[in-house]
């Protein structure tokens, strides 16, 4: 049986953990507000991208000189993948579920006889894809998203995807990130960057301008499609990556914000149950003294 | 004309800068400045650095630098992905000014690195813009 003594080292540890769960849980409350924000205001720039490149892409594949970022390389033997981690941890299952998609899709490719490489952001998820596809692992980056994410940052990522992609060390590239649904709820979201690929069409809250995109096949280009695509490309590629990168964001501070949110309060339930527990013993020492003291008159 | 508007918007990364109806916007394309009236034939365009000019009533309402970008109209619709935008009027020119410098300072000490040296060249392009911007007003 535990003493007093336990009970209130124990009690007051548990409060001062829960005091700093209940502060982290702010401050990822602040933060998500803001990167939700954030990646709210950056959608318009790639949603129009994508309308842009979607009308450039039909009327070069039509024409038949579409250069390698948007036709590939005529392979598929190589596969990158850019895993979205955080630098963090303590934000519940939200590394967790990222490198579980990534694991599976590693082991997907393998079994189809491809090379994978895994280009890592983020601390957290190396550590945990490391043991099993460590030598795949190209390089891991840190601090992307300190103190949020910026634009400069996803341009040096896309550049180092830009430059393995046309040096023939790869040949498919896809980023897997955690989509940003609400606070509570994140979707792990693989998504094709090389070569370039249309989503399919699921913004339903994007305004509908179906109205105007059936007259695409008018469109002027000025210098001409090629020389545009081979400016947009890398531009939608950066855009891409930020925007994964801003949504990531988004959905960690969410992530940490619920887990710390149900951490405060298990710690909550942990201290009534000790404190029930601290009393009754308490209780059960008074009344075996008072016995002792009743029985010991009582022999008198 | 009036009552059938250009939808402009201006678009960066970061956030949607701008969505106005306008009466018509001069859009610094590659191969010239072009002006948007509604109506206007559809095409794609790249933007190299310049001034975007947003006329209201046949005078010029607002200048907006743009650091590059494209371009996309329909006869309803321009749409600007710019790569930085800054109203004219908020440009410091001492800022840019040590921006160029900085920019030049880059390129001298960048040494062999290509991939230093080009993004040290694409941000002293952008500071003598700017500066060019703010020394040649045009339309008034």
């Amino acid at each position: 049986m535990a003493s007093l003594k336990d009970f209130r080292v124990r009690i007051a540890s548990v409060k001062s953990t829960q005091r700093i769960t209940s502060a982290m849980k702010m401050v990822a409350a602040a933060k998500l507000r803001r990167a939700q924000e954030e990646a709210i205001a950056a959608r318009p720039y790639s949603e129009r991208m994508e309308r842009m490149l979607g009308s450039l892409a039909q009327s070069a594949a039509a024409s038949g000189n579409a250069p390698p970022l948007l036709a590939g390389s005529g392979k598929d033997n190589i596969h990158l993948l850019v895993v979205m981690t955080t630098d963090r941890g303590l934000c519940g299952g939200f590394n967790g579920s990222v490198t579980r998609s990534a694991r599976q899709r590693i082991l997907a490719l393998r079994a189809d006889g491809k090379e994978v490489k895994i280009l890592m952001v983020g601390r957290k998820g190396r550590g945990i894809l490391r043991a099993e596809f460590g030598s795949m692992i190209i390089d891991t980056l840190e601090d992307t998203a300190r103190p949020a994410p910026r634009f400069e940052t996803a341009v040096e990522i896309a550049q180092r995807v830009r430059t393995m992609f046309e040096a023939g060390e790869i040949d498919v590239c896809t980023i897997i990130y955690n989509k940003f649904i609400s606070a509570l709820t994140q979707e792990v979201t693989p998504q094709q960057l090389i070569p370039f690929a249309l989503p399919e069409a699921d913004d339903a809250d994007a305004e509908d301008d179906s109205s105007d995109v059936a007259g695409n096949a008018a469109y002027e280009y000025e210098p001409d499609e090629k020389e545009i695509l081979t400016d947009l490309l890398p531009r939608n590629l950066s855009v891409q990556v930020f925007r994964a990168m801003l949504e990531s964001f988004a959905s960690e501070q969410g992530a940490r914000m619920t887990a710390m949110d149900s951490a405060t309060r298990n710690a909550g339930d942990m201290i009534n149950k000790l404190t029930i527990q601290y009393n009754r013993t308490r209780q059960a020492a008074i009344t075996t003294e008072l016995i002792e003291i009743i029985s010991g008159a009582e022999a008198l | 004309m009036a009552d059938n508007p250009v939808q402009f918007e201006l678009v960066s990364p970061e956030k949607l800068l701008l969505s106005d109806d306008v009466e018509m916007v001069v859009v610094p394309g590659v191969e010239g400045d072009f002006g948007v009236l509604p109506g206007h034939a559809p095409m794609i365009s790249t933007v190299r650095p310049g001034v975007i000019h947003v006329f209201e009533s046949g005078s010029v309402k607002s200048r907006i630098f743009v650091a590059g970008g494209f371009a996309e109209v329909t006869a309803e619709r321009c749409t600007v992905l710019a790569e930085e935008a800054v109203p004219l009027d908020e440009i410091d020119r001492a800022g840019v000014e040590k921006d160029l410098q900085d920019a030049n300072e880059d390129i001298r000490d960048a040494g062999g690195d290509a991939a230093q040296l080009g993004l040290a060249e694409a941000r002293a392009a952008t500071a003598r813009a700017k500066l060019a911007s703010l020394d040649n007003l045009v339309y008034q």
